[in-house]
């Protein structure tokens, strides 16, 4: 090819001078971690107001719907009590899981990830604060579901205050997970199917009581994050609530949140630069 | 500024699975060399699949080259893609991370995901939008826009924290025409004032004529010219060009005509042919009088384009640049 020469070229169209092609020119500034973590969790949960509101309410409804029919099988006590931790946390694990498992395999097949690719933000800001945004989003959904179930299987309203740690932590380790899946899938379909798939985990193995499983599908239930979500909340329904153990199920919960958060972060950047 | 050597990338051939075909090894860059100066708005011109994104993705630091480098003021963009973030704002074809924010959040969080504070990023989005006509939308969510109010949404993106290259993958597709000055002016505003370079990539002959100063031409992963509009149409500046217009088909009963037909690229009703000046007087008269006349519905004579030179210099055969 003909790469023109410089000074063959008609007159500078510009009186600023060339810089000195030996020195680097200054780069811009670096989006520092907190508050590019802040704006991306900002509008991430703007964007509720234009596409997520109808699907809050799928999830809340069909929390609702799931303990309304399961009124008629179980009769009080601790499986009262579990259908009731189970359909609350299942709202966290429809949006925090499976919605987030689609937007970002949407994102990520769609091209939409060069725009992050090309700011230059910290990888960790992006995946916390959608992951984040996310979890909020469960929030009212998770309130709604968890008064109404207590309302319909008369169980005590008086420690639900434990849902200001179940939602966050059962949110950073479904959302760490549906971040993850949905920027592994090499397809927007398979995200969205891997999504899905992890809320009907949720639903089966975490609304439905647990005595009453086979062996296999308890083993299934043990490895299911939302399952230590659901047990924190659950135990805190009975008269005189064993603290250490619902601290124990919430540090799990921590726990895989870290890790599938920073698996999700570790997914970003190789979904961002090929 | 912005130096590009021996840039070579490669797509490994895929296996066929149901539904889609194998494809073989495409060379989707093969040792593109660039030099773009400061200030200069360069366009990168080709027909589709001629590798002008994947030039773009190289320059960006969202793909590494095969081979080759990427010198973007003094940064080497191959080995630390990182920076090429802090050096240029890119718009790509895309919208979806923006697409469900107003286009004041878009604006904003932009800005502050390039490194400015909130106060920095709400004045410079205020100014941007201003600039461009966009205030009246502010509050509207981006994926309720038409499609060339959504392409200058990003647009305004794009400008928030300032960088000195910008790099925009075909900025107006689908803009009105008030909507594509906003966009020139703005770019050359920014050239005036600071110096900003702009990489253009483009499938807009017309457009590119008029706002670069200078273009590279790409076709199958290599740049087949590279100079100014002008400079480019100067090779090709003995030849005019002639389309012609038939109302059901060309009267091929006149001898003139039909011996034209070898020399014509036909589309339909439409012969395009590209003839020394004295043999365009001699078809013009030919078409204007008698039978072919009758069957004539159109005809225009122009002077050679961008889309003439790349076809005179043996690019994409057929097809050409754009559908005109």
């Amino acid at each position: 090819m003909s790469v023109v020469p410089a000074e063959f070229l008609p007159g500078e169209t510009l009186a600023v001078p060339e810089r000195d092609p030996a020195a680097p020119a200054a780069l811009g500034p670096r989006a520092r971690l907190w508050p590019s973590l802040a704006a991306v969790y900002r509008a991430q949960l703007s964007r509720a107001r234009v596409a997520r509101i109808p699907l809050l309410f799928v999830a809340t409804f069909q929390s609702v719907g799931i303990m309304i029919l399961m009124r008629g099988v179980v009769d009080g006590g601790s499986e009262a009590q579990a259908v009731v931790a189970g359909s609350s946390v299942l709202v966290v694990a429809f949006v925090a899981l499976n919605l987030l498992a689609q937007y970002f395999g949407q994102l990520r097949s769609s091209g939409g990830l060069d725009h992050y690719a090309t700011l230059p933000v910290p990888p960790a800001a992006v995946v916390l604060g959608a992951a984040g945004a996310y979890a909020s989003f469960t929030v009212p959904g998770t309130i709604v579901t968890a008064v109404f179930g207590c309302v319909l299987f008369g169980l005590p309203l008086t420690h639900l205050w434990v849902l200001a740690a179940v939602i966050p932590l059962a949110g950073a380790a479904l959302a760490g997970l549906g971040a993850a899946l949905g920027l592994l899938a090499p397809r927007p379909e398979l995200a969205t199917l891997l999504g899905q798939l992890g809320m009907s985990a949720a639903l089966l193995l975490g609304v439905l009581p647990a005595e009453r499983m086979p062996a296999v599908v308890q083993l299934a239930r043990d490895l299911l994050p939302s399952t230590y979500g659901v047990e924190a909340f659950a135990r805190t329904f009975g008269p005189g609530p064993d603290w250490a153990l619902v601290l124990g199920d919430l540090a799990v919960c921590a726990g895989v949140g870290v890790i599938s958060l920073a698996v999700a972060t570790w997914a970003y950047r190789r979904a961002a630069v090929r | 500024m912005c130096a590009v050597r021996g840039l070579t990338k490669t797509y490994p051939a895929a296996r066929g699975r149901r539904g889609t075909p194998a494809t073989p090894e495409i060379k989707a860059n093969d040792a593109v060399e660039l030099q773009v100066r400061r200030g200069e708005i360069f366009g990168l011109l080709g027909p589709n699949g001629a590798g002008k994104s994947t030039l773009v993705r190289q320059l960006t630091g969202l793909m590494r080259p095969d081979e080759g480098t990427v010198d973007i003021l003094g940064h080497d963009i191959v080995r630390h893609p990182e920076r090429a973030a802090r050096i240029l704002a890119y718009l790509g074809q895309e919208s979806t991370a923006l697409d469900d924010l107003t286009v004041s959040l878009a604006a904003e969080t932009t800005g502050r995901l390039r490194g400015l504070d909130v106060t920095r990023a709400r004045e410079e989005r205020d100014a941007v939008l201003d600039e461009l006509g966009l205030t009246p939308l502010a509050a509207r969510p981006i994926r309720k826009l038409s499609g060339g109010q959504r392409r200058l949404a990003c647009f305004a993106a794009a400008l928030v924290g300032e960088r000195p290259l910008l790099v925009l993958d075909e900025p107006t597709t689908g803009m009105d025409p008030v909507a594509r000055r906003a966009v020139w002016a703005a770019v050359d505003r920014r050239r005036a004032e600071r110096g900003t370079t702009v990489l253009l990539v483009t499938h807009n002959v017309i457009e590119a004529e008029t706002v670069l100063d200078r273009v590279a031409v790409l076709d199958k992963g290599r740049v087949i010219a590279c100079d100014t509009p002008a400079g480019l149409k100067e090779k090709v500046a003995g030849e005019v060009r002639v389309d012609l217009v038939w109302r059901e088909r060309a009267p091929l009963e006149v001898p003139e005509v039909a011996a034209l037909r070898s020399r014509a690229d036909e589309s339909g009703r439409r012969w395009t042919l590209r003839l020394a000046p004295e043999e365009a007087r001699a078809v013009v008269a030919t078409v204007t009088g008698g039978a072919a006349f009758v069957a004539l519905d159109d005809f225009t004579l122009a002077t050679p384009s961008l889309e003439d030179v790349y076809l005179a210099l043996g690019g994409g055969a057929q097809q050409g640049l754009v559908k005109a």
